[in-house]
């Protein structure tokens, strides 16, 4: 097709699937190592770590009979649902290899979630303006086109815009800065 | 005559001016996230959920609505003038739109998009309130043995269709309904997987989870994989289409429409898979298929009344149901329920201003769309010219006061950003996060549904397929599943969802 694919990498793009990987290697360890790279496998290991706690958690819930579900009861069924599919998913993959393709940025991928948890804990002790401004500084730097003016300007805006439309449009009840 | 009175009803609701404010809202955001690439309707509706706590639930269901809408409307835009599609739902726009848009014929392409899209949202107006009423009193006859099954149904469906590794899907499914039960347990009482933290003890907050996933997984996604953005701007030309113009497009409107509303009902279907289809079935009609790709209108025409008639249906099964059909009406039914209405057939005997003012609202929104957008186009494009590294913090401040202002703990926060951790990783693992969505706004209910069905059959769970109705649905589920395993129908299915 001639669509120009964007950068629009929201849930509705469809995943690419790739062609079965051509004849398997006749080395066994070198079969292991391609299994870890791919994603099924890690899918896999996911599914069933999830199936597998959810089981053993529930196991403190009373699981009660049909007629009578006690609280272990669902989850400790959808724990062994999610381990027989995890299993399923591991050995379709085998079959077909379909390797981890994506790549994802480290510094992304670190200094989102920590952006949010400064957040977090600023609200906690130093009031909605810090919050904001350590949100805003740490989650720009997560971008490799950081640049120092832009984000302090870029910094500057969205914190009033933030302070203007929430706590005095909104009348969110928050403390600009603790302790004033 | 009665569905006359109705609408009326409805209209008188949404004509009031605090609803015609939240509308316009609604179409306005909705049309500017549209246009965006990198940010859609599931985590702006997210986002912005947590500021529609103090409206009132009608309102607020009216501008989230216009927001899903709206973005519809705003990917075309794009796709049309600058070959850019804001959402993945006018993808297929792209192909003949910006041919046309090349041709110096943009302004045509955008005002026939404008009215096909007005046509479908018209159509699926009376289709909902046509079908919705009569739906909601076969459901309102239910017991729990139908509903553990109609949910049954609705989850496999949704993970059939969805995009990606079928078997993931399911999986993904189970794992959301899992998440769903996280809290305390409505018959015991006990705190079921809250590992001592207080604040899991009314179960994970769907703002979180949505936002979280859908918005900053987005972002790491996005910044993972920096793509740039060059924009040339073709000349929009004349709005108005000649006689000829709307003459060749009538039918495919016609056609997109009807095929956007059946695959609107479906659960799992994107409504990008309805504009795919209705532009494959436009060109196999033609009589000269080799026009399309070169500026063939009724490329246009098809897939923008089918996305927008997918878009709207999408509403038939949450509203009379209480099924959510996709990540956004998901989104809704959590609406639904921070405003204390139960969701399912009730919601329309119990709140009609809700539910007829909401249809009312779309058409409304619909009309909006069409008088405000074609004169701000020029508007619009000049935003795709903000750099995405000074839109994603925005969407970060958004995101985190949301969080933030639902329960005013700082714990949902990290919560969200560990979704954000694990939304990238399924990214990776080729895992859609949208069944699991799914499962988890139903997890609750079915489990409360599978606990009353047995209850009620003495443990006996052979009560799924004697009662009729409910050995229908699971007789449809599984016929779902036997025909997706089949190679032929696998094939196809992989060509349509990717």
């Amino acid at each position: 097709m001639g669509v120009r694919i964007t950068m629009t990498r929201n849930v509705f793009t469809p995943v690419p699937t790739f062609p079965r990987q051509g004849g398997r290697s006749s080395k066994d360890y070198r079969m292991k190592l391609q299994l870890l790279k791919t994603k099924d496998f890690w899918a896999g290991v996911m599914l069933i770590a999830i199936g597998a706690a959810a089981m053993i958690i529930s196991q403190d819930y009373r699981f009660g009979s049909a007629l009578r579900m006690g609280p272990g009861f669902f989850p400790t069924i959808l724990g062994g649902i999610l381990i027989v599919f995890g299993l399923a998913i591991m050995a379709v993959g085998v079959r077909r290899g379909e390797k981890i393709q994506e790549k994802v940025s480290l510094r992304a991928l670190i200094l989102l979630p920590l952006s949010l948890v400064l957040f977090g804990e600023l609200m906690k002790h130093a009031g909605f303006v810090p919050a904001l401004v350590a949100l805003v500084f740490v989650s720009a730097a997560a971008s490799r086109e950081f640049k120092l003016k832009e984000v302090v300007l870029l910094m500057l805006v969205l914190t009033v815009a933030a302070v203007a439309l929430f706590i005095w449009g909104l009348g969110l009840p928050y403390p600009l800065i603790k302790g004033f | 005559m009665e569905i006359f009175h109705n609408l009326i009803f409805g209209f008188g609701v949404a004509l009031s001016m605090q609803n015609l404010i939240y509308c316009f809202i609604g179409v306005l955001v909705g049309t500017l996230i549209g246009v965006l690439p990198g940010i859609g309707p599931l985590a702006t509706i997210a986002m912005l959920l947590p500021l529609t706590y103090n409206v009132p639930p009608v309102a607020a269901l009216i501008m989230l609505a216009g927001i899903y809408y709206g973005a519809m409307y705003g990917g075309s835009t794009t796709s049309i003038l600058v070959n850019l599609p804001g959402e993945t739902a006018s993808v297929i726009t792209c192909l003949d739109g910006y041919q046309m848009a090349r041709q110096g014929r943009a302004g045509v392409a955008l005002a026939i998009s404008a009215i096909g899209s007005f046509f479908a949202g018209t159509v699926c107006t009376l289709i909902l309130a046509l079908f919705g009423p009569p739906l909601a009193n076969m459901a309102l006859k239910f017991g729990s043995p139908e509903y553990f099954s109609l949910m049954l149904m609705g989850l496999i469906t949704a993970a059939v269709l969805a995009h990606g590794d079928m078997l993931k899907s399911l999986a993904m499914v189970a794992l959301g309904l899992i998440l769903g039960i996280v809290g305390s347990d409505v018959d015991s009482g006990i705190k079921r997987f809250c590992f001592d933290f207080y604040e899991l003890a009314d179960g994970i907050g769907f703002v979180v989870i949505a936002v979280g996933l859908f918005a900053i997984g987005e972002i790491i996604s996005n910044l993972s994989d920096p793509e740039e953005r060059v924009v040339f701007t073709s000349k929009v030309g004349s709005l108005y289409p000649t006689k000829q113009d709307l003459k060749q497009s009538f039918g495919p409107f016609m056609r997109g429409t009807f095929l956007g509303a059946f695959f609107g009902v479906l659960p799992g279907t994107t409504p990008a898979i309805a504009s795919f289809g209705s532009y494959m079935v436009e060109k196999k009609i033609a009589r000269d298929p080799s026009r399309f790709g070169r500026g063939a209108i009724e490329g246009v025409a098809a897939p923008e009344a089918a996305n927008n008639a997918d878009a709207q249906c999408k509403f038939i099964p949450m509203l009379t149901l209480g099924i959510p059909a996709s990540g956004v009406m998901a989104l809704m039914l959590g609406a639904l329920m921070i405003h204390g209405i139960t969701p399912g057939p009730g919601v329309m005997t119990q709140k009609p201003d809700l539910f007829w003012g909401l249809i009312a609202s779309m058409w409304i929104g619909n009309l909006m769309l069409v008088v405000l957008n074609l004169p701000l186009v020029g508007m619009w494009v000049s935003l795709l010219k903000v750099p995405y590294r000074l839109l994603f913090p925005a969407i970060m401040v958004f995101s985190a006061i949301g969080i933030y202002s639902t329960n005013n703990v700082s714990f949902d926060v990290y919560l969200a950003a560990i979704f954000g951790i694990l939304g990238i990783t399924w990214r990776v693992l080729g895992c859609n996060p949208v069944p699991m969505l799914l499962g988890f706004v139903l997890g609750p209910m079915m489990e409360e549904n599978l606990r009353r069905s047995l209850q009620v059959s003495d443990g006996d769970p052979s009560v799924f397929v004697t009662r009729p109705i409910s050995l229908a649905f699971i007789l449809v589920a599984a016929l779902i599943l036997i025909v997706m395993v089949l190679p032929a129908v696998r094939a196809g299915r992989d060509d349509i969802t990717g």
